[in-house]
């Protein structure tokens, strides 16, 4: 790894492996690229392990298997890839002509390094959102990416848990789940019916993009033939503990209820961009009303409003990873163009291709995002007792009081009750406050705003900094 | 919104709503007078909610210790005066010395602070430091300890004064900006973005933005707007009770209730007041990690959590400005505290009212005249 790069990708996942690639094969010559990535090898969230997975295409599925194409390119690829990389800080828009336009500061085998760029692509990907139900922190209560994540990497699956939430990914996942033959006690669906009614009217149109709704389709009809019980239109949920490790979950429909026993319970009601970067680099963000979280503000190509920064894929905002191939390719074209290292035409003639498929792969969102928009009732806690900020044990009851106390926003919120303090800085639990607030003070969550991301958004330790020698001056030979 | 607004009469009009203001405030309805005070932001957004809290005596300039002696009387019983929780701590504070010639400093900074009939600074040594501090590092030689000083607060106790403020009848208009001041007859009018404020006197305590204040009275002072930086660590197991700085280097260094561990000193980042924002430099910041794993290599592998600054104003003479304007009447000063005034805010709110109500204070302010630095063109403003 060398100190100066002509552009720094951040992230290997679809988006972060087809900008890096772009860049390499369509960039003039002796452009200096480098891919940075947190795990250890390159695919992301949704094509993690693949070259070593635990388990094979056969349970994971064909969209899986899109994966590898592009992981082969980003390894034959002119580029530097360092894995096991921790990026804690990001600055862009810099307009001194003595250093870089932008600075990544990056942690690799416990060692701290600041990288200069004229060009940054952030291809962060998206997280999880939060499921703030009574019992959600419990230990043996995941995410069902957490259950994904065990399934692809390692083989394990937890046998007899229960699913609960909405939207493709926890489908997805428990049709791998069923296929990888582990018993599934049962899927609780909060899809509301009405978001059903809802979105039937884009369903034309949906059917056009892609085979989305025919693989959707396809993991519903191996749920029910593997014979999971299905228990549609939860509207309540609340897990408690029982004795020997067992959770109980509560669950009421428009029509009925129950209960029932697993050791394990997998939560997921969608997916947000991951904005921990893009927040701390300083870039326009704007609340999406449509997938309720936050966007980042970019042009069609990616860039932000931060000069020198572009984003792509999932961590701008959320349309699944065929587009974000697409988006990562234009997000490269254009650094491309900006630096000067690629002629127009052949501009041109390679944006048309990912320009068509982010097209399609459009035309399927406004239905996803309203028929699986996770319902408010689960976005805001209805029970004050239930813990938001996990790391700091803040109650949905504690953030009301503060804004009773006359707390306005996110930032002022931490000083009242210390909620987005701890080690995870808030990641978890951002949008779950901006909408409590929000909500008691009848606002649009935009007005009320996000916490601010402090340095160092990745854990850092204290000898890396000190150690991080103000070697000023990114010269030549280092070029 | 727009257009002049409604017009409100109070007492004493004060621009920010930082612990200095609130203190003014609250000292000032203490005496039954109507005060109105308008934050740009929201109370304590600034400096004053995301300082390092120290409650130091230790270390000051000369000119500040008469400040700082009466403030910390008021803090021992800070939670009455406020009817609040500002979580003081009088943990102490040690400068530790690293070098034998740092301690010889020291000594004869301690002996000149008593010959002038100070005696809150004591000289420690080698042991007594290390049994004060078990974790500080062996190369340590002594240094210089405040038993009294320690630490509080800076969000919780800004708060406190102002809502106690508040209690008192003191309206604060958050969110609400000063736009122009101008005095006719013995009223000055303060045009603000929601509304037009009428008072026979006016306070400026408006910190890294009070030279903008200053300016409209016709005296310029130079403020630098200026970030120092912070961080934090995770939990750690107890190992440090005081409040520790260090002789040679600049270091501010904590250890909370809750493990977590504080470390600043002086190093900046970058300051725009005109958006607030602050950036904060992990290189410089690299140098506050450096003192701090040399001086407690405890550290070492602790994780930072989050790294921030708050916008400060600096004078040339690291002095703050207090006391009266000297271009016009009925107008007052209390701003560029230069990243040490949390502990003078309690002082200096009482200080600030008495020159309001009875045109003198009881502690020299010479040092901090307004006219200090040179000419103030008083002609040319008139």
């Amino acid at each position: 790894m060398k100190r100066r790069y002509d552009v720094v990708v951040i992230g290997a996942g679809p988006a972060g492996m087809a900008a890096a690639t772009t860049l390499a094969d369509a960039g003039a010559d002796g452009l200096s690229v480098l891919v940075l990535d947190e795990q250890a090898m390159p695919g992301g969230q949704i094509y993690r392990s693949i070259e070593r997975p635990g388990t094979g295409p056969d349970v994971l599925g064909d969209e899986y298997a899109d994966g590898f194409d592009l992981v082969r390119a980003l390894r034959a690829a002119a580029v530097d890839y360092v894995p096991g990389a921790a990026v804690w800080q990001l600055s862009g828009g810099n307009e001194d002509a003595h250093v870089p336009r932008c600075e990544v500061g990056v942690s690799v085998d416990g060692c701290a390094h600041l990288i200069g760029a004229d060009a940054v692509i952030i291809a962060t990907g998206a997280q999880e959102r939060p499921f703030p139900i009574p019992g959600w922190t419990l230990p043996g209560v995941m995410t069902a990416g957490a259950a994904q994540i065990m399934l692809k990497s390692s083989c394990l699956a937890a046998d007899g848990a229960i699913f609960a939430g909405t939207g493709p990914l926890l489908y997805l996942v428990v049709a791998q789940y069923v296929k990888a033959g582990v018993r599934v006690r049962a899927l609780l669906d909060t899809t509301p019916r009405a978001q059903y009614r809802g979105a039937a009217w884009l369903l034309p149109q949906a059917w056009r993009a892609g085979d989305h709704l025919k693989r959707g389709l396809a993991y519903l009809k191996q749920i029910k033939a593997a014979g999971v019980q299905h228990v549609k239109n939860v509207t309540d949920l609340r897990i408690d503990a029982t004795s020997d490790d067992m959770k109980t979950v509560t669950y009421r429909t428009t029509k009925t209820g129950g209960t029932m026993e697993a050791a394990q319970v997998f939560l997921h009601q969608g997916v947000a961009p991951n904005v921990n970067l893009s927040r701390a680099a300083g870039l326009e963000h704007a609340w999406d009303a449509w997938q309720h979280c936050w966007m980042v503000v970019t042009d069609a190509w990616g860039a932000s409003s931060v000069d020198g920064i572009h984003v792509a894929g999932d961590g701008g905002r959320v349309a699944g990873a065929v587009a974000a191939i697409a988006k990562g390719r234009l997000a490269a074209l254009d650094v491309l163009d900006r630096l000067d290292r690629i002629d127009h035409a052949t501009h041109d003639r390679l944006a048309a291709a990912p320009q068509r498929d982010i097209k399609t792969e459009l035309m399927v969102r406004p239905f996803l995002d309203i028929l699986f928009a996770p319902p408010a009732a689960f976005r805001v806690p209805q029970d004050d007792d239930t813990v938001v900020c996990r790391c700091e044990e803040i109650t949905a009851g504690q953030i009301r009081a503060a804004v009773a106390d006359g707390c306005v926003g996110p930032n002022q919120l931490k000083a009242f009750c210390r909620a987005g303090m701890g080690p995870c800085q808030g990641r978890q639990c951002a949008l779950t406050v901006t909408e409590i607030i929000a909500t008691e003070t009848d606002r649009d969550p935009h007005d009320v705003g996000d916490y601010r991301r402090r340095p160092p958004i990745k854990p850092l330790r204290l000898s890396e900094l000190a150690e991080l020698h103000a070697e000023t001056g990114y010269s030549e030979d280092n070029h | 919104m727009n257009g002049p607004g409604p017009v409100s009469t109070t007492d004493v009009a004060i621009i920010g709503g930082g612990l200095h203001g609130c203190s003014a405030a609250l000292q000032l309805a203490l005496r039954g007078l109507n005060v109105i005070v308008v934050e740009k932001d929201h109370v304590a957004r600034h400096a004053s909610g995301v300082n390092a809290g120290g409650v130091r005596r230790l270390g000051r300039h000369v000119a500040e210790i008469p400040l700082a002696q009466a403030s910390w009387e008021m803090w021992q019983t800070i939670n009455d005066l406020v009817d609040g929780d500002c979580r003081f701590e009088a943990s102490g504070q040690v400068k530790v010395a690293e070098t034998e010639a740092e301690l010889d400093t020291q000594r004869q900074r301690v002996a000149h602070l008593q010959a002038l009939g100070f005696g809150h600074e004591q000289i420690i040594d080698r042991e007594t430091l290390h049994g004060l501090l078990p974790a500080v590092a062996p190369h340590c030689v002594g240094g210089i300890h405040v038993a009294g000083d320690g630490h509080a607060s800076p969000f919780h106790t800004t708060r406190a004064f102002a809502d106690k403020a508040r209690a008192l009848g003191v309206e604060i208009r958050e969110g609400v900006r000063v736009q122009h001041l101008h005095r006719r007859g013995t009223t000055w009018t303060i045009s603000t973005s929601d509304g037009v404020i009428e008072a026979p006197v006016l306070v400026n305590c408006a910190g890294a933005w009070g030279a903008d204040m200053a300016a409209q009275l016709g005296e310029p002072v130079t403020l630098s707007a200026e970030a120092f930086m912070l961080m934090i660590t995770a939990r750690m197991a107890p190992f440090c009770g005081p409040v520790v700085g260090a002789a040679g280097r600049s270091l501010s260094f904590k250890q909370f209730a809750n493990g977590t561990v504080m470390v600043g000193g002086g190093h900046r980042g970058t300051a725009d007041p005109a958006t607030n924002r602050t950036t904060v430099d992990m290189t410089a910041l690299g140098e506050s990690a450096r003192t701090a794993v040399t001086i407690f290599p405890i550290i070492a592998t602790a994780t930072i959590v989050r790294a921030w600054a708050g916008i400060e104003g600096e004078t040339p003479d690291v002095l703050p400005v207090i006391g009266p304007s000297q271009t016009e009447e009925n107008a007052f000063h209390s701003f560029g505290f230069c990243g040490h005034g949390f502990q003078l805010g309690p002082v200096v709110g009482r200080v600030t009212a008495d020159l309001i109500t009875k045109g003198a204070t009881d502690l020299p302010l010479d040092a901090f005249r307004i006219d200090r630095f040179g000419a103030t063109p008083a002609e040319d403003a008139a």
